[in-house]
């Protein structure tokens, strides 16, 4: 049986871990490729690099943290931000990354994820949606939306996030990685409507992120968000939990897990 | 040598360094004459059966990759590599495979497996059943878990599965035929069991 998975994530800026509370504050904690070899010898199933940098003169040293990972460690790594061309794609990939994600740029311009999962293939694409939500009025009185923002988490975009969920998978997307720009950083647990509306919505795997602070609430991500995947950055780096002990926990809830 | 077989397609990069952590050593090529003499060759491949297919035609490397399989030497495929192996696919129903196996490659069924819950691509760990015993299994557990994702699996004609694997159905997930091996999950993403199987292909004696 298929199990679900557990990704930690490091936010990397010039090169360095780093993590920041709400897209802000942050707090710098070592070499990408080190963290990874901790990561995959605890357990984790997959492992995704989250480029925050702002200026692309800093490129060279994202490529060769990817590269000094993909070395070392022998489990899927997916590599995210900045990805503006296909040439980004390329050289991510060719650097040892299995897998893309693409975030502002599958908003900017309609045809990149499409292009993207023909040339590399689906398997390696996934896009990123980073969902707020909003109260929108509709006929019926009140009722929950989630709006995409770009550019980390910056800009609206006015795009309903569950509709741009099954434009993307028809675009090609092999993966969804959805994060809730209202929990991140708050340990409060997943955006598990917005997460179960995507999973329902969509026949591609989605990845939970956002608000991860305790084991519950991956039980409750995977279980009542049906998400496939959830993602947690801080919670590991500065382990609050063990990934061993995650698992160990959900097993015992009858979550199907890879064991350690 | 190992020569790992580049037609322009996939990470090649990660399965050196695979093969690198065991303690041997591969190049990556395309040239015929480079296939035609190694000890040993990795076919690895992401993408679009049909790419791949017309790559490895449009680089000539075929029948260099066919002469050296006819000739008994050991081969892995692996993924997009394993399915290639086969006569040819739902994917890109035009074109040929190598068809150095009998059966033909098909997708997953969306409608079937959404009424399991389950997603199309298969990505992630699932476990595989050893059918038979092999080489290739060897000091590997029974039911271990692999990294996949793929969303198209070799259907075989012949009796060539030695492992399989259940995503609403039980499809192969490792084939062998003489001294050609395959595997439809990724060894060198597969951690320590991906890495004892390779390891287990690179000290083959055939």
């Amino acid at each position: 049986m298929l199990t679900k998975r557990i990704i930690p994530c490091l936010d990397i800026k010039d090169g360095r871990v780093v993590k920041g509370v709400k897209f802000v504050a942050l707090r710098d904690a070592g070499d990408p490729a080190d963290n990874a070899v901790v990561y995959d010898r605890e357990g984790a199933d997959e492992i995704v690099f989250l480029d925050i940098t702002a200026s692309s003169e800093h490129r060279s040293t994202l490529i060769d943290a990817v590269e000094r990972t993909a070395d070392a460690v022998f489990m899927p790594l997916t590599v995210g931000g900045g990805i503006n061309e296909l040439d980004d794609i390329k050289t991510l990939l060719r650097a040892g990354a299995d897998k893309v994600s693409i975030n502002t740029q599958a908003v900017l311009n309609p045809d990149f994820v499409k292009q993207a999962s023909y040339r590399f293939g689906a398997q390696c694409i996934v896009v990123a949606i980073d969902a707020k939500r909003i109260s929108a009025s509709t006929e019926g009185g009140k009722s929950v939306a989630w709006e995409v923002y770009i550019y980390g988490g910056r800009k609206a975009t006015g795009i309903d996030a569950v509709e741009w969920s099954q434009q993307m998978e028809h675009a090609g997307a092999g993966e969804i990685l959805l994060t809730s720009i209202d929990r991140d950083g708050t340990k409060s647990g997943y955006d598990i409507e917005l997460t179960a509306e995507i999973t329902k919505r969509v026949g591609i795997p989605v990845i939970a992120s956002g608000g991860a602070g305790n084991m519950e609430h991956f039980y409750e991500g995977f279980v009542r968000g049906g998400a496939d995947a959830c993602l947690a950055a801080s919670l590991f780096h500065f382990r609050e939990l063990s990934i061993k002990e995650l698992k160990t926990y959900l097993q015992n809830k009858g979550v199907a897990i890879r064991p350690v | 040598m190992i020569v790992i077989v580049d037609y322009g397609m996939g990470n090649l990069r990660s399965v050196e360094k695979a093969i690198a952590s065991i303690g041997a050593s591969s190049v990556i090529s395309n040239d015929p004459d480079a296939i035609s003499k190694a000890d040993k060759l990795v076919i690895p491949g992401v993408g679009a059966f049909g790419d791949c297919m017309n790559n490895i035609r449009a680089y000539g490397i075929e029948d260099a990759v066919k002469q050296f399989i006819a000739k008994g030497r050991p081969v892995i495929g692996i993924c997009l590599g394993m399915q290639m192996l086969f006569e040819g696919g739902d994917e890109n129903p035009g074109v040929k495979g190598l068809g150095l196996m009998k059966g033909s490659v098909k997708g997953f069924d969306h409608e079937q497996l959404a009424g399991k819950g389950l997603k199309i691509p298969h990505m992630g760990w699932n476990t595989v059943k050893q059918g038979k015993k092999s080489f290739l299994f060897e000091g590997i557990k029974d039911k271990s878990y692999f990294y996949f994702v793929h969303s198209y699996y070799p259907a075989p004609l012949e009796d060539v599965t030695i492992g399989t694997t259940d995503y609403g159905i039980d499809f192969t997930s490792v084939v062998q035929k003489d001294n050609v091996v395959a595997t439809q999950f990724h060894p060198e993403k597969s951690q320590k069991n991906g890495l004892r199987l390779l390891s287990n292909f690179i000290n083959y004696r055939g």
